[in-house]
């Protein structure tokens, strides 16, 4: 059976690969089972999705212990311990990660004695086509899939997107599948379940604990000081101090997280670390001094030189 | 017939939608959404001629549903968890109209603290409502029971709601392969809906909460209820006869795999049962003989068929992906009740619980459920029951608390040693 694990950020396209995977190795006769997996859905959050494929009939499930193949479309992912990038490689599995770093420097960074590959980046290219550049690859990688299934696969997937769109994925994918053609087939069947090479798990006796620590709850100032909400926000609320009248409490009592302070001039001072763009504070706004911005526009002219 | 890779959502979708489901009332929660958003997207698209209509809650939704189902329509509904309490209500009172229709339910562990992850307590917190229940182990079976859980609910001798339960993420975010049958197979397995009496109509009012107070006539009310719901399991066992002829495909109330000759037994329901499965054939190929028994039908409780099943064998271990608080497993406390007493009753049944909140049972740990258990059976002596945690999460745990600790620290909340 193959296991293979793909790695990302929420936004990165790791569920479509892991699909298009899937359905490649279903149009090659295999049995399949794809899923991805993860906690609260948001963009740039942690999340990995796998797939098995196999010959006979798929009853392993859940979480892939020992896979065959990782792929890492953001390498920033790697020292972030909720991830578990590293978890059960082996020194037959074969590692992907996304980066422009050679793969000799990632195995010395890492430790690790199986074989490393780097994915790197596209000029000028974003997050958006990683999902396809990796799919490309470990189709390659597992060496049982030819270009026609992949890309027919993407374009099953990708089904109702806009027609540029697809074209860029699809390029991107046979690219990246070409370019591993010296790795071809490198990743291999693992194998099949045996109690022999199980290790007994060590399983713990709970004592009853005081409520004071056995209960889930949590203080949230720090927590909510050290996370930066401000990352989930997609609309931007901005102040035109022009029409601004500094009536000092409308916007900054109401908003839900209390991230609008108050200077010294009775100004509004909004902490965009913390602002999640709910945009209640643009419709209180008696004067109307609260704007919208979408934060790609900001972003974008932000990166302008 | 299409076989494809869908998820087990989108197959309880499928399944709707080749039962010709009339009457739709939604309401989105995580993670079943993708369900109604698939047959929204079909009746959006006129690719499903029915009438969904999103409500204000769970309360709602299931109230409209055994309105509907009153009147005669077909219906059909999804939720979980919290969703599912919300609506726990209006479970038992549907039920208790004798209302046929079908609910979805995608497990997913209940509050507090909240997860997005499966069990099985949400589920099994309705099986006393009167709804009946199947329990699926892949994406295929979400598809087949959905159409099979209408033969039963619709069936005169039964007229009673019927749960088609999913695990949240390893069934309903998971694609497999799943044969998609052609409607016309479909209608010669699952006719149109008779409703024979059920014929609610404005102008003919009829109270379904009749008040009946003195006790009598509840109990008698009740004790119909429960027959009906038992004379399900002879129902079933034609509908999947049936069910087999027309699509090959075979679903007894209980799953049995390796049982023969097994000496010790897995038991379990749900997607995780294919893991045990797997785990089986790890330990036949070491030479263990070890077996898998599933029950699909929980409600009405297949009784007979365990004790048959189980009959000589040497221990019974029983996996719950649930938790009673006080007393431990579910489905080991209705196990045993069924066993006690009966000829050839396995003298060890070991309680395991595990799977909690999504997390994983790995491979290792049923080699090692099977190793308790036969040592258990060796000495005769039944085992405690045990929590399935490892070391590694306790440190994990540890690590939260020194967190939690630490913030109270910092801001000055009170500091508990
Ligand atoms: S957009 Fe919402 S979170 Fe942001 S400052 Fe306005 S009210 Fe506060
Ligand atoms: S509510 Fe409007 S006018 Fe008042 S302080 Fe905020 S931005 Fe200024």
């Amino acid at each position: 059976m193959y296991r293979i694990r793909f790695h990302g950020r929420g936004g990165q396209g790791i569920k479509t690969a892991s699909r298009i995977l899937g359905s490649a190795l279903f149009a090659e006769g295999y049995e399949v089972q794809d899923a991805p997996r993860y906690g609260a859905e948001r963009r740039g959050a942690p999340i990995f999705a796998y797939v098995r494929a196999d010959r006979a009939p798929v009853y392993e499930r859940g979480i892939i212990d020992h896979p065959d193949l990782v792929v890492v479309t953001d390498e920033s992912l790697v020292q972030v311990p909720a991830a578990a990038v590293m978890t059960g490689l082996c020194d037959r599995s074969v590692l992907v990660i996304a980066s422009a770093a050679e793969p000799e420097l990632w195995q010395q960074r890492l430790g690790v004695t199986c074989r490393v590959l780097t994915l790197p980046p596209g000029p000028g290219e974003g997050a958006a086509l990683m999902g396809a550049a990796s799919v490309g690859a470990a189709a390659k990688l597992i060496g049982q899939i030819s270009a026609a299934n992949l890309e027919g696969a993407i374009r099953a997937e990708l089904e109702g997107l806009p027609s540029d769109v697809i074209e860029r994925n699809v390029g991107r994918a046979l690219e990246s599948f070409d370019s591993f053609e010296s790795h071809a087939g490198c990743v291999s069947e693992g194998e099949a379940l045996t109690r022999a090479s199980a290790t007994p798990p060590a399983w713990v006796e709970l004592e009853v604990e005081p409520t004071s620590i056995s209960a889930p709850a949590i203080r949230g100032e720090a927590t909510s000081e050290q996370v930066q909400t401000g990352l989930w926000r997609t609309m931007r609320p901005v102040i035109d101090d022009s029409l601004c009248n500094h009536c000092s409490w409308i916007c900054s009592t109401l908003c839900p997280d209390a991230a609008i302070d108050v200077g010294s001039d009775r100004e509004p001072i909004i902490d965009y670390e913390h602002c999640k763009g709910c945009l209640l504070c643009v419709a209180v706004c008696p004067s109307h001094a609260i704007v919208v911005e979408p934060e790609r526009a900001v972003d974008e002219h932000r990166s302008d030189p | 017939m299409s076989r494809r890779l869908i998820t087990g959502n989108a197959a309880a979708a499928w399944g709707a939608r080749l039962a010709r489901a009339d009457y739709i009332p939604a309401f989105p929660i995580t993670p079943q959404t993708e369900i109604i958003e698939t047959l929204g997207n079909w009746i959006d698209h006129g690719e499903m001629p029915a009438r969904m209509v999103m409500l204000e809650s769970e309360h709602s939704m299931m109230t409209a549903a055994g309105a509907a189902a009153a009147t005669g329509v077909r219906v059909f509904s999804a939720t979980s968890s919290q969703g599912l309490l919300h609506a726990m209500e209006m479970l038992y009172a549907v039920a208790g109209w004798r209302a046929p229709l079908v609910l979805v339910n995608v497990s997913r562990g209940l509050a507090s603290p909240i997860t997005l992850e499966s069990d099985h307590n949400d589920v099994m917190a309705a099986r006393d409502s009167g709804f009946l229940q199947l329990h699926c182990a892949s994406c295929q079976e979400v598809l087949d029971a959905t159409l099979i859980a209408y033969r039963i609910a619709e069936d005169p001798r039964v007229r009673l709601p019927m749960m088609v339960n999913l695990d949240g993420f390893y069934l309903s975010f998971t694609r497999e392969p799943v044969s998609i049958p052609e409607l016309d197979e479909v209608r010669s397995f699952l006719p149109d809906f008779d409703p024979g009496s059920i014929r609610f109509r404005a102008g003919r009012p009829i109270s379904q909460a009749v008040a009946v107070l003195g006790g009598g006539p509840y109990s008698y009310f009740r004790y119909e209820s429960h027959l009906a719901a038992n004379a399900a399991a002879d129902v079933h066992r034609e509908v999947v006869m049936d069910f087999e002829r027309i699509f090959g495909r075979r679903y007894d109330a209980i799953e049995t795999y390796q049982c023969e000759d097994a000496e010790i037994v897995f038991l379990m329901i749900g997607s995780f049962s294919t893991k045990a499965r797997a785990a089986v054939d790890a330990l036949r190929d070491a030479g263990e003989p070890v077996g898998l028994v599933r029950p699909r039908l929980l409600r009405p409780y297949p009784a007979e068929d365990l004790r048959r099943a189980l009959a000589g064998k040497r221990a019974v271990a029983v996996i719950d992906q649930n938790l009673s608080p006080g007393h431990g497993g579910t489905l080991h406390c209705e196990l045993a009740a069924a066993l006690y007493g009966s000829d050839g009753a396995p003298p060890v049944l070991a309680s395991f619980v595990g799977g909690l909140g999504g997390r994983d049972i790995t491979a290792a740990e049923f080699f090692e459920i099977a190793k308790v258990t036969k040592k258990a059976a060796d000495e005769g002596v039944t085992p405690e029951p045990r929590l399935l945690f490892q070391e590694s999460e306790l440190r994990e745990v540890r690590k939260l608390q020194a967190i939690a600790h630490h913030e109270r620290g910092l801001t000055g909340a009170e500091h508990v040693e």
